[in-house]
């Protein structure tokens, strides 16, 4: 069941999303500026429908954000979906933290024990 | 509040490191790997007590852990086996939770004079597959929730 659901919400995770090594590309490259498709996939030696899918999955974890402008569609870094991805580990690094300050504090009172 | 563990874990790799810097020498650092009474000690928590039900410090050894709740009931169980042990320098482990479907890490825990009161652990970390390794970083989420829950019954059994 679990694994499941894991398989479904796969495009929807921007963990996933980034988990490519072209969609990582993209997104440093949109970092810099606001580019449209075309600009982006010049910089790669992928196939342009490939380079849509890529665009597509990272819009879709909204990752990117689509602007229209005339004609044109650009595409933006979306900054506050990139600091969900900061923030992931830092419920993992608190546990580890705790536990280091606990070992800390159980050796500097067996060091005051022993002397 | 600054936490003094850093946790690098690249996106889209199957690894992660855990550095942490300790106002204790290197001996006593790694006199906290390899006791069990004091990892017991260093890893319990208000909600979960620790207990190494086997633990054979040395080369070829391995070691069995479980941490088990007020109630009694184990909330977490874990194994291994030791590959390298060398004192003050290196431990190379696997380590498995059991029931956790995280498959087993290879975990190379280094231990670094910095000076003489002062020292450096690295725990290098190896997954089967990053996905794994994602499914792990995002465990301590539905551990905190399952331990506020606990906190909750706690605290509303005392009322009952």
């Amino acid at each position: 069941m679990q694994s499941n659901s894991y398989t479904m919400n796969l495009r929807r995770d921007v963990f996933q999303a980034i988990a490519d090594p072209t969609r990582r590309a993209i997104l440093t490259l949109v970092a810099s500026q606001v580019m449209t498709a075309g600009a982006i996939a010049s910089n790669f030696d992928t196939a342009r429908p490939t380079i849509s899918k890529h665009l597509q999955i990272l819009t879709e974890c909204k990752l990117l954000v689509q602007e229209q402008k005339g004609r044109e569609v650009y595409y933006n870094l979306n900054p506050d979906k990139m600091k969900e991805i900061a923030d992931f580990v830092e419920p993992f690094r608190k546990m580890w933290d705790d536990r280091f300050n606990k070992l800390e504090t159980v050796l500097k009172n067996l060091k005051k024990d022993g002397k | 509040m600054e936490l003094k563990t850093k946790i690098n874990a690249e996106d889209g790799k199957q690894d992660l490191t855990i550095t942490r810097e300790f106002d204790l020498p290197v001996e006593l650092l790694f006199k906290a790997h390899t006791e069990p009474e004091l990892i017991e000690q260093w890893m319990s928590n208000p909600y979960a007590t620790a207990k190494m039900l086997k633990f054979e410090a040395k080369k070829h050894g391995s070691y069995q852990q479980e941490s088990k709740d007020s109630n009694g009931k184990v909330v977490f169980k874990a194994n291994g086996t030791f590959h390298e042990f060398i004192p003050n320098e290196k431990i190379t482990r696997t380590f498995e939770m059991e029931n956790a479907q995280l498959g087993v890490q290879l975990e190379l825990i280094t231990f670094e004079k910095l000076t003489d009161t002062t020292s450096k652990l690295t725990t290098h970390v190896i997954y089967e597959s990053g996905t794994l390794r994602d499914r792990q970083l995002k465990m301590p989420f539905a551990q905190g929730l399952s331990m506020a829950h606990d906190r909750m019954q706690e605290i509303m059994g005392k009322l009952k």
